[in-house]
């Protein structure tokens, strides 16, 4: 297997499955206007997620004479222990302030990676970077301004903040643990180690987390489990998530709209 | 055919979510290459997941079809990144008469003051955000305080 399609793969299947999380908002979010926020976000992310499998399946297929491989066989036609996203990613929604500490933790992770990945040696990479940051910058906004507001906002909406993040923290280290793909895509200048982005990713959630007036963050070993996304090691949720997702392709294989 | 006539002929293509605006409005339509009998459209997305832009795909081809035009490639391109500055004042001003406020200009991104700068329908000053997404990925949905009315803003993006 070739480590720097792992590397766009994980890139692409880290959008894809939050993306599709953040679908199953869709008619059902507290309001309307942030049932349409979270609708948004979630096509923005698997807008994402096409511009990089569509990387990956042209380099796949260009590596394996006789083989040609699509984005659709990408996203539908893998297995849990194919996927290489974090698991914090594929959890399941919760309630609101679960949904929006993830996406706040994730976008503030993307935003952080997508201008470093600016400078990627391997120009798909960086143009899809380009293309994808001002997406991302708007998404940190946003849920910058919910953890503010549900930190900030009622006992009720305090606590439930509480919740999520006794819920999420334990799926943070793995954001910042370099694994094979990791250190293939740095050496060859495609990408980074993520462990670079660590300590900014710390400053700027405990920024927001200060103006939300929740207890501040820090790095603990100890949160670390022997789940790794990246390796193919995935929690129960992912099963259930690319059941659903999965299903027309596998059920009617290579239908189209 | 040459590279002019080709332009000219796509500017006919509307973008179907906001159908008054035409792929040059937007500032999407990148390029046309021709090579012998091959046509090479460039195509730029304003948002990754823009849902508009298959649906774009499939008219240029259709439209060239139409015009004789059978070998043609449509290629999409992320680098340079779309940015709402390149919408035409054409554009700016067919979206304002359409009750979308247009976006603001680059700077915006800098400063933070990504708003309309005032309501298209009554153009009072006096606006609000109500959420910052609106019915599609380029739009956010403002207030106007003095006429009452909602109103989409396309986001300086």
């Amino acid at each position: 297997m070739d480590l720097l399609s792992d590397y766009i793969i994980h890139l692409a299947d880290n959008a894809l499955i939050l993306g599709h999380r953040n679908s199953e908002w869709t008619g059902h979010g507290p309001i309307l206007e942030q049932d349409i926020a979270l609708s948004n976000i979630a096509l923005d992310l698997v807008g994402q997620s096409r511009n990089f499998y569509q990387l990956a399946a042209g380099r796949l297929s260009e590596l394996t004479p006789g083989l040609t491989i699509s984005e659709d066989d990408l996203a539908y036609l893998r297995d849990v222990n194919e996927f290489r996203n974090f698991v914090l990613l594929e959890q399941d929604n919760g309630d609101w302030a679960k949904t929006i500490l993830r996406q706040f933790y994730f976008s503030i992770y993307q935003y952080l990676l997508y201008k470093e990945l600016l400078a990627s040696k391997y120009p798909a990479i960086a143009a899809i970077s380009e293309k994808s940051i001002k997406e991302t910058r708007y998404h940190v906004k946003w849920s910058s301004e919910w953890v503010v507001r549900l930190g900030d906002g009622t006992p009720e909406s305090h606590r439930r903040m509480l919740d999520a993040r006794q819920e999420l923290n334990p799926w943070i280290s793995e954001l910042f643990i370099p694994v094979d793909f990791d250190y293939e895509a740095a050496a060859t200048g495609a990408g980074i180690l993520p462990d670079t982005l660590q300590e900014e990713w710390f400053q700027r959630v405990n920024h927001v987390f200060e103006s939300a007036g929740l207890p501040l963050l820090s790095f603990e070993k100890k949160n670390m489990h022997i789940l790794s996304g990246k390796k193919g090691v995935h929690s129960e949720h992912l099963g259930y998530l690319l059941e659903e997702m999965q299903f027309l392709q596998r059920a009617y294989p290579g239908s189209n709209w | 055919m040459n590279k002019e006539q080709i332009i000219d002929i796509l500017s006919e293509v509307k973008d179907p979510e906001i159908p008054v605006l035409t792929i040059s409005d937007l500032g999407i339509l990148r390029n046309v290459v021709i090579s012998g009998d091959l046509i090479q459209v460039q195509i730029t997305p304003t948002y990754s997941g823009c849902p508009a832009m298959d649906v774009i795909r499939e008219d240029i081809r259709e439209l060239l079809a139409k015009h004789g035009m059978q070998h043609v490639e449509i290629e999409q391109v992320l680098s340079p990144a779309w940015t709402s500055d390149w919408m035409t004042e054409t554009g700016r001003q067919k979206l304002e008469a359409y009750g979308i406020a247009a976006p603001a200009l680059h700077g915006c991104l800098l400063s933070g003051d990504d708003r309309p700068e005032s309501c298209p329908l009554c153009h009072s000053k006096n606006i609000e955000m109500i959420s910052r997404f609106g019915s599609t990925a380029c739009k956010a949905l403002y207030r106007c305080i003095d006429c009452q009315e909602p109103f989409d803003y396309f986001k300086c993006h």
